[in-house]
């Protein structure tokens, strides 16, 4: 199947727009809480819920006995809040730093789940395949009732966002501050606490355990690139998760033996490393290129300030100078020269430069400033 | 109890023991979720190695995993040295990738790949037993009991041999390096050690318990101790208990070897969460209410301290005027009188001499604000004493 025919079939086959479709809502989700998760600095909670969530599934099973997704959800989300709770405990009342704690509830709660599962795998009941796709994910198992809730809870989630933007916007920048106004710190911490949860929750079908702190974590990474203004690293984020997901729905659909999951990731991680080099004004690329410029501006002021002291002995400023008396000075090439050339701040005549009206001005003016930067 | 069952447990707690001692160094360093990282990240080093020898337990497939996760680490302070993202945000982009990477290369050659995501995640350590190693004809014992064994002899070697310089760059870089050991050298053969440990237990035990081994006991050991040597030695012993507790557990009720033992480390840890003397849950909070109820005693003998008027100073009113609950006052009533700090008569307070000096220094160390006096007066006046 290549790519057109794909296109083709996400509108009439009935799986694939399913598919597509909740894997850009979950991205889109993903990308939308997941800001809030890197700016907070809690990235890796992702990583620590989902495999948290692992006992509340298989308890859920064991308690009702069939597969039905949204009780798993309910026992994944009340395991992953208890996680996350316990990994608050552990920071705010042990000397444990956050990393021990995120890397103990982690696999703590995912080995008891591991444990849960052998159990259930050994009782009689044929219900249970279909539990592991909970590890690494199988969009294809997605059903349109699980996208109509995937739908849902992102309008929930919406919504809430919305209404208490400015409160979670002021407790992600200055949390005292928050304090001192009299908003409810708490109640807001546990409000989007909660609602990182779900989002990593609702991924665990898709993307699988292991792969969803990624979903969760690199549209949010790849907007803050672009932006330093939160609601647009929102709602960039959301569009770069929802764009990941449709890209890495469609590749691996045209492909035989791609699992969605890695390939969704895999285009995630394109898009964050994209961002991170091209991003006009983070970006390494533009970074790099105004670090040169910077250097090569200094080392034109320094061979300029050099000319200009020797300039400055002679009467006439434009006398003529030997260009070999500046070889042993550093900083000076001959790019440098010509580039000076170019500004009209020297003249060469064959081997001998000389300075010109302009050229002295400005290295006066250089030097001027020098001096009163030193005299502040 | 069979060979088999012995060659488990010896397998385990090998596993446990190696895992404690750089767990132990990345728990201090705060670099615990490394290993997250390492763990999963060395599936691609796995595959390939895989690929090429057909073997899951050859040296060469260790070491292509061992270096699969040292890019994993290089690759995590690259991100982070660009400043663009921070560190936790560095290791959750890099390993999901890596751990892609390496499905996708499973997905692609799966026919004649028998190698199962599952199996390296999870591990299989009733398995590992079958798994001999045949020297010249003679069975010298399970595969992966002497490669776990090589590791951890190594690591053992290379801890006494670098005790000294891994103590000091792990609590105090800057001095370290100005002590001429490289604080550099050091962190890169703790990941070295780190992802071939981890590489090395993955076969027998899988990545999750590996994470739970490394960082599990460790922390569970910081909780009791703030000495290196006696927190290395708790966390082996933390290991090696539910490597060995976790057998029969999984053994009695039939259950995930691995999982049984993560369990057995989560109820360890638990318990010492809850219970450790002074860092432990109860304790903290012991302490806190504590604290509240010594500030509550300060700023009650304050209020008297500054108040002559005798109906500043009636118990009912005392309710009203510093606005607490009934039991709450009746609380530092008591302390206070227990302490010998107030009078009372006809339901009137008034200070004693101790409590005036009392107060009087606490005003000292208000305004002074050094932390050594208020534990000092503390002593002297037998607070919670009676």
């Amino acid at each position: 199947m290549n790519l057109i025919e794909y296109i083709e079939l996400v509108f009439t086959d009935y799986t694939l727009r399913t598919i597509t479709l909740g894997t850009a809502i979950l991205g889109a989700i993903c990308g939308m809480l997941g800001s809030f998760a890197v700016l907070r600095k809690q990235s890796l909670l992702g990583d620590a819920i989902s495999h948290a969530a692992l006992p509340g599934i298989a308890i859920a099973f064991l308690i009702i006995g069939t597969k039905n997704s949204s009780v798993f959800l309910l026992g994944a989300l009340i395991s992953g809040l208890v996680g996350t709770f316990w990994i608050r405990g552990i920071i705010n009342k042990t000397h444990l730093k956050s990393d021990t704690a995120l890397g103990l509830i982690l696999s703590l709660f995912f080995g008891f789940g591991m444990l849960l599962l052998t159990y259930i795998q050994k009782k009689p009941n044929a219900n249970q395949a279909g539990l592991e796709s909970y590890l690494f994910g199988q969009a294809a198992t997605l059903l349109e009732s699980d996208v109509w809730l995937m739908a849902i809870v992102t309008a929930i989630s919406l919504i809430i966002l919305l209404l208490f933007w400015k409160e979670l916007k002021l407790l992600l920048f200055d949390t005292d501050y928050t304090k001192t106004l009299g908003f409810n710190i708490k109640f807001l911490d546990i409000l989007i606490t909660t609602f990182i949860v779900i989002a990593i929750i609702l991924g665990l079908q898709t993307v699988g355990v292991v792969l969803m702190s990624a979903m969760l974590l690199a549209p949010a990474a790849a907007a803050r690139q672009w932006t330093n203004n939160l609601s647009i690293m929102v709602i960039l984020a959301a569009i770069f998760g929802a764009a990941s997901g449709v890209i890495g729905t469609a590749i691996s659909a045209s492909h035989n033996n791609l699992s969605t999951g890695p390939v969704i990731v895999l285009a995630a991680g394109v898009l964050v490393a994209f961002s991170f080099i091209f991003s006009p004004s983070r970006g390494l690329l533009f970074r790099e290129i105004r670090f040169r410029k910077n250097r090569n501006d200094l080392q034109l002021h320094k061979t300029l300030s050099f000319m200009y002291n020797i300039a400055k002995t002679h009467e006439d400023i434009t006398h003529p100078h030997a260009i070999k008396i500046l070889n042993n000075f550093q900083g000076f090439t001959k790019k440098s020269l010509q580039q000076l050339e170019d500004k009209d701040f020297v003249q060469i005549k064959g081997n001998m430069w000389s300075m010109t009206e302009s050229g002295y001005q400005n290295a006066s003016n250089l030097y001027d400033q020098l001096l009163k930067e030193n005299n502040e | 109890m069979n060979s088999a069952q012995i060659e488990i447990q010896l397998i385990a707690s090998l596993v446990a023991i190696a895992c404690a001692i750089p767990g132990t160094f990345l728990v201090l360093r705060k670099m615990a979720l490394i290993t997250d990282a390492i763990s999963h990240s060395i599936l691609p080093g796995i595959v390939i190695g895989f690929f090429i020898t057909h073997d899951l337990s050859s040296p060469l497939l260790i070491l292509l995993a061992a270096a699969s996760g040292v890019i994993t680490v290089i690759l995590v302070e690259f991100i982070q040295k660009t400043g663009l993202v921070k560190e936790d945000t560095a290791i959750g982009l890099v390993f999901p990738a890596l751990f892609s990477i390496g499905i996708i290369l499973i997905a692609q050659n799966a026919n004649d790949v028998h190698l199962d995501v599952d199996a390296v995640l999870l591990g299989e350590l009733a398995f590992a037993p079958f798994d001999r190693l045949i020297l010249g004809g003679i069975d010298v014992g399970p595969k992966s009991l002497w490669i776990i064994g090589i590791i951890l002899c190594f690591s053992i070697g290379l801890l006494i041999a670098f005790f000294k310089e891994l103590k000091v760059s792990t609590f105090d870089v800057g001095l370290a390096s100005s002590m001429g050991l490289s604080p550099v050298l050091m962190h890169y053969g703790l990941m070295t050690m780190s992802s071939i440990t981890t590489v090395g237990a993955f076969d027998a035990v899988g990545a999750i318990l590996v994470i739970a081994l490394m960082i599990a006991p460790a922390a569970t050991a910081y909780l009791l101790t703030n000495d290196l040597k006696k927190m290395l030695l708790l966390s082996v012993l933390f290991g090696v208990c539910s490597a060995i507790l976790g057998y029969w557990f999984a053994h009695i009720l039939d259950l995930s070897i691995s999982g049984s033992m993560t369990t057995v480390l989560g109820f360890i840890f638990l318990m010492v969460y809850l219970f450790a003397p002074n860092k432990g849950l109860f304790s903290v909070l012991y302490r806190q209410r504590q604290q509240r109820i010594e500030v509550s005693l300060l700023t009650f003998l304050l209020h008297l301290g500054n108040h002559i008027e005798e109906e500043e100073r009636h118990v009912k009113h005392l309710n009203e005027h510093i606005n607490w609950q009934k039991v709450r006052s009746k609380l530092v009533l008591n302390l206070a009188l227990n302490n010998n700090m107030i009078t009372i008569e006809n339901n009137i307070v008034s200070l004693t001499k101790k409590g005036e000096s009392f107060t009087t220094e606490a005003i000292d160390y208000i305004v002074n604000n050094k932390n050594a006096e208020i534990e000092n007066m503390k002593d002297r006046f037998f607070l919670f004493r009676g």
